[in-house]
């Protein structure tokens, strides 16, 4: 697999507090990676570093580099709108506009400048499949989002995300506010995504990141203990602490 | 075994009777508001129901009671309105998003939101010294229907700003990184997720200001609009009457008439009060269900 996220010495601060500490991580591409790690160890952080959404809390301050594709994002010739386009992200909560299912869809779309209704129409629909949604809604497309279940939410917000035609899906805890069954919808949605886009996910649940991921990172206090395939990290840490953490001795 | 029996029941009864007293006393504090507007809306009433015949509405005030009329004070008020509202929602909202998407939250911007809170209590008599002087004699509007109405812009500028900026902060954070993580830039995401769903809010707000401003009388009153007015406004340029004024005007006479006719032209504006709150009501419910 081809690395497609280099990190490189990156060090984040808020304000006074060192939030992550020299982290350097390859992620690979169309692969799934998985953060795991106990409670504020910084593993959202630096998953909002790879979409720029902590340039909005004031006082960040940030070291080292991070190269998507071969282009430092963190550079000037980088804009963020653009970035974002390519870096799309889903939440904890499921977070739709109060808008139809269709102009949830759409919103990213628009954004960019597609008017065009029957290419509306078209990324509506391929992005309601993609997120395995299509079926569920395609009868009520006109229907608030908030009418539709959590998990139904959560799919709808990744098909959000894909309408704008990302490379990398951002998953920050994306099944913690739902059921079991919604979350293995989403899990299987994950596997399946991942032929065409690369994901990098968080999760506090060790079991989620053994059975989706390719790739696991263990984070300890804003420091990267411990990255491999997800199959060696489990069965055959190097790491004293990342053997302690799986078996669940703490966190 | 009895589990009750070591209940101390005097010390029960006394308890019980320190909540029956003031609950008693609730009431009455309640009633005696709910009472004194009963009172003063029946009072008016009795005045001014006799009066409130199309004539009212048809004709200009005159120096005989019968047949006397406000319309020059009822279209003036209308007129107000129409200026007041654009200038004061788009001002008001624009600083609104301004101060909460746009400023950095330093200690300049916390000044300024001290400054405007503090505006919002200010008594209106103020506004009417600084209209004086900044649109009668300084831009030399004289005492003008855009003079008067932007007078009352100032007015409710505050009010409109504090209410708009709490509709806005009520937009969860959620909505606005949903918006931003699409790429969406600052306005983008201000006009198309976070005003969306303030707007119910931030009309509510902007209604209950300019209900504010249709009874305020003081400010006009500064600025020299304090008139006797038997004609409509052809311009902005042009002078004019609102219905306080009106009322007042009438309530300076020594005839009992007019005395009627103020009554009528207070039912008018305490109907146009109560329609502009309850579309404000409304709003509210509206928006409620919708998030
Ligand atoms: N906006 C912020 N301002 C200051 N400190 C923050 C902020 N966000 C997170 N932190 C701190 O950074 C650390 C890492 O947080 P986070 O990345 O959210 O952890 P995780 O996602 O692993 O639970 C925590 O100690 C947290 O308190
Ligand atoms: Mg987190």
């Amino acid at each position: 697999m081809e690395a497609l996220i280099h990190i490189d010495k990156l060090n984040l601060y808020y304000g006074a507090f060192h939030a992550l500490k020299n982290v350097t991580l390859t992620i690979p591409e169309k692969a799934i990676t998985a953060f795991i790690g106990p409670s504020g160890c910084g593993k959202s952080t630096l998953l909002r570093t790879l979409n720029r959404m902590n340039d909005m809390i004031p006082g960040t301050r940030i070291e080292g580099g991070i190269s998507i594709g071969g282009t430092e994002i963190y550079s000037n010739e980088v804009d963020v709108e653009t970035l974002r386009k390519k870096v799309g992200m889903v939440f904890q909560q499921p977070n739709p506009f109060p808008k139809s299912i269709y102009d949830n869809v759409a919103y990213g779309p628009r954004l960019h400048g597609t008017t065009n209704k029957k290419e509306l129409d078209e990324i509506v629909e391929t992005s309601l499949k993609s997120a395995v949604l299509w079926e569920e809604v395609k009868d009520h497309l006109k229907r608030s989002a908030f009418g539709l279940s959590g998990g139904q939410q959560q799919r709808l917000c990744i098909a959000r995300a894909l309408a704008v035609n990302p490379n990398i899906l951002l998953m920050d805890e994306a099944t913690s506010a739902l059921d079991p069954i919604s979350t293995l919808k989403i899990e299987e949605l994950a596997q399946e995504l991942k032929d065409k886009y690369t994901i990098v996910m968080v999760t506090h649940n060790m079991h989620q990141a053994a059975r989706v991921s390719n790739q696991t990172v263990f984070f300890l206090n804003g420091e990267v203990i411990e990255y491999s395939d997800t199959e060696k990290l489990f069965s055959n840490p190097t790491d004293q602490r990342t053997e302690d953490y799986i078996s669940g001795r703490f966190g | 075994m009895n589990i009750f029996q070591d209940a101390n029941r005097k010390q029960i009864a006394d308890r019980r009777r320190t909540d029956w007293l003031l609950h008693i006393l609730f009431v009455v504090a309640t009633s005696i508001g709910v009472i004194a507007l009963c009172a003063l809306i029946i009072d008016i009433l009795i005045d001014g129901i006799s009066r409130l015949q199309p004539d009212l509405f048809t004709n200009f005030p005159s120096r005989k009671a019968d047949g006397s009329g406000m319309k020059s004070a009822l279209v003036g008020t209308i007129y107000m309105l129409l200026i007041m509202a654009p200038v004061s929602f788009i001002f008001g909202v624009g600083a609104a998003i301004y101060l909460e998407e746009y400023a950095k939250k330093g200690r300049f911007t916390r000044l300024i939101q001290l400054n405007i809170s503090t505006l919002a209590g200010v008594p209106s008599i103020v506004y009417g010294i600084l209209g004086l002087a900044l649109f009668v004699r300084l831009l030399a509007l004289d005492r003008s229907l855009i003079a008067g109405a932007l007078t009352m812009t100032l007015l409710v500028l505050p009010i409109i700003i504090v209410s708009a900026q709490e509709a806005i902060r009520a937009v969860p954070k959620s909505r606005r990184d949903a918006s931003f993580a699409l790429g969406a830039t600052k306005w983008q995401t201000v006009s198309r997720s976070v005003m969306p769903s303030a707007l119910p809010g931030v009309l509510t707000g902007v209604i209950l200001a300019m209900s504010r401003a249709i009874g305020e009388t003081a400010p006009l009153v500064m600025i020299g609009a304090l008139t006797y007015v038997a004609f409509l406004p052809n311009g902005i340029t042009d002078s004019f009457t609102v219905i306080p004024i009106q009322v007042y005007n009438w309530l300076s006479k020594p005839q009992l008439e007019f005395k009627e006719l103020a009554a009528s032209g207070i039912i008018v504006l305490l109907v146009l009060l109560l329609l502009m709150n309850f579309s404000a009501i409304l709003l509210r419910n509206k928006y409620q269900k919708n998030v």
